[in-house]
């Protein structure tokens, strides 16, 4: 039944190592440039406020195959970007996908944040300001710490949506596990087990994932 | 535990007849509610005032303007003759002079015992750590919370958080301090331990603004009451005057209702 397998004619392992690249580069962009957003939306400063307002509900509410498409049809072919590469088409939609991805997932991030910020009661803000800390260290050494404590378990589920929207990087093509399942299925009219098979990778990459984060999660709550 | 020095140098708050924190004219509205109205309060250094009243008479308000927790609306406030900056990095150095504790303690809950208390020293005025640790620990053996140097605040009891919060406020060696219902929020077998360390630091010349409901520590270690009522000061006066011949009506009406049992 799965003697479609053939490992020498399709890379499995190569095209779920890309999917898990894109994944840990964007989480990675993602968790960084969610956590500046986050600080903006609750910054005493009203331009940042806004400006962060506006990104996150433009950007979220984008269907995330037109923000890659746009990457690649819009920065790179018609404003020429080619994400510090010589623009060889395999890095340079590579990275053009990872660009998107940051900048989707990044409004999930920013919006999980600031839930956990309204975790940490006003006081230890007080606490913070009383003893002489300006907003910026307020923020980084009390209020974020705290924060990000309670939202292991919701950013959790941000990063496993990441991990299964990177499929989504097959539309500019980029060699990622549904490119490969796309290419199997034409080939081997085996649908359905071709399908098990990568719907089983990807349960392998995200379940680890969760748990490892639910478990963390418990592990480092803050106890009031 | 009285007889132990909270601060080291008597010197840095030598009682100099000078005004250290005044407020005039201060008026704050909470929408239609005017909660503070035209307030006018000098308070010297090495002083300690008491500031009481019933709920809900600004008296809370009062205390947190002191550091801008609150703006204000009109009038005044300096602090050693300094106007309190409106935001910013001036401001948050005036706060680093200012020790505020709080009702509900407030403790850094992901920080143990002893980072909460080197914090300030450590991130506002970049002291050297060794050296910070040392002062955070003498502090925390003063207020009588030596041992629990480890732990992180909901580990402890209510009363020894408070002390620590104390010791907090302590190691960034405040001009003033600003105690906001200390003992409010706390099981009443343990006030005295909080209300025994702030007696130590009044009768080592700290200048001290404390908002409280304990009648016994304003009778005791105050140097002046200030009574408040409906966001106004209807009295201010030395405690004994105050609590043996009240001439409000205001103040008698209140005292009759505490003092009663």
């Amino acid at each position: 039944m799965f003697d479609f397998l053939d490992l020498e004619r399709y890379d499995l392992f190569g095209v779920f190592w890309t999917t898990i690249q894109l994944t840990v580069y964007s989480a990675i962009g993602s968790l960084i440039w969610g956590t500046i957003l986050a600080g903006m939306r609750v910054s005493p400063v009203p331009i940042m406020r806004g400006f962060a307002t506006v990104y996150v509900n433009l950007l979220r509410n984008t269907p995330l195959t037109l923000i890659i498409v746009f990457c690649s049809l819009g920065l790179n072919q018609t404003l020429g970007v080619t994400m510090f590469t010589d623009g060889d088409p395999e890095p340079t939609n590579f990275r053009l996908a990872v660009l998107g991805f940051i900048v989707y997932t990044a409004t999930f991030v920013c919006e999980a944040i600031r839930s956990g910020i309204n975790t940490v009661p006003v006081g230890q803000a007080e606490a913070a300001r009383a003893i002489g800390l300006p907003f910026t260290q307020v923020l980084g050494t009390i209020v974020l710490p705290q924060a990000f404590r309670a939202v292991i378990a919701p950013l959790a589920n941000v990063l496993i949506a990441l991990t299964k929207n990177t499929t989504v990087a097959a539309a500019i093509g980029v060699a990622e596990a549904s490119l490969l399942m796309k290419e199997m299925i034409e080939n081997e009219a085996q649908t359905i087990p071709i399908a098990l098979v990568f719907a089983f990778g990807f349960i392998i990459l995200t379940l680890p994932m969760g748990l490892f984060l639910g478990w963390v999660a418990n592990r480092m709550a803050v106890k009031r | 535990m009285s007889d132990a020095a909270l601060i080291k140098k008597p010197q840095d708050v030598a009682p100099l007849a000078e005004d250290l924190v005044v407020l005039s004219d201060v008026n704050k509205h909470y929408g239609a509610l005017h909660v503070l109205q035209d307030i006018n309060l000098t308070i010297k250094r090495g002083e300690v005032v008491v500031v009481i009243g019933p709920s809900g008479s600004g008296k809370s308000t009062l205390c947190r303007t002191i550091n801008r927790l609150e703006t204000i609306d009109s009038g005044t406030i300096t602090i050693d003759e300094k106007p309190l900056p409106e935001e910013g990095r001036q401001l948050a150095r005036l706060r680093a002079e200012v020790g505020m504790v709080f009702q509900s303690f407030n403790l850094f809950a992901h920080k143990t015992v002893l980072e909460n208390v080197m914090l300030g020293p450590i991130k506002v005025r970049r002291e050297n750590k060794t050296e910070v640790e040392a002062r955070a620990r003498d502090l925390l053996t003063r207020v009588g919370v030596g041992n629990q140097c480890d732990k992180y605040p909901a580990q402890l009891s209510g009363g020894q958080q408070q002390r620590v919060a104390i010791a907090r406020a302590l190691a960034m060696k405040p001009k003033v301090m600003l105690f906001d219902e200390p003992t409010s929020a706390l099981d009443p077998e343990m006030i005295n331990e909080v209300l025994e360390v702030m007696r130590t630091l009044a009768e080592e010349g700290m200048t001290m603004v404390v908002v409280t409901h304990e009648m016994g520590f304003a009778r005791s270690a105050a140097n002046r009451v200030v009574f408040m009522a409906d966001g106004r000061i209807v009295e201010e006066a030395d405690p004994h005057q105050f609590f043996d011949n009240p001439q409000s009506d205001r103040a008698r009406d209140f005292l009759s209702k505490i003092l009663a049992h």
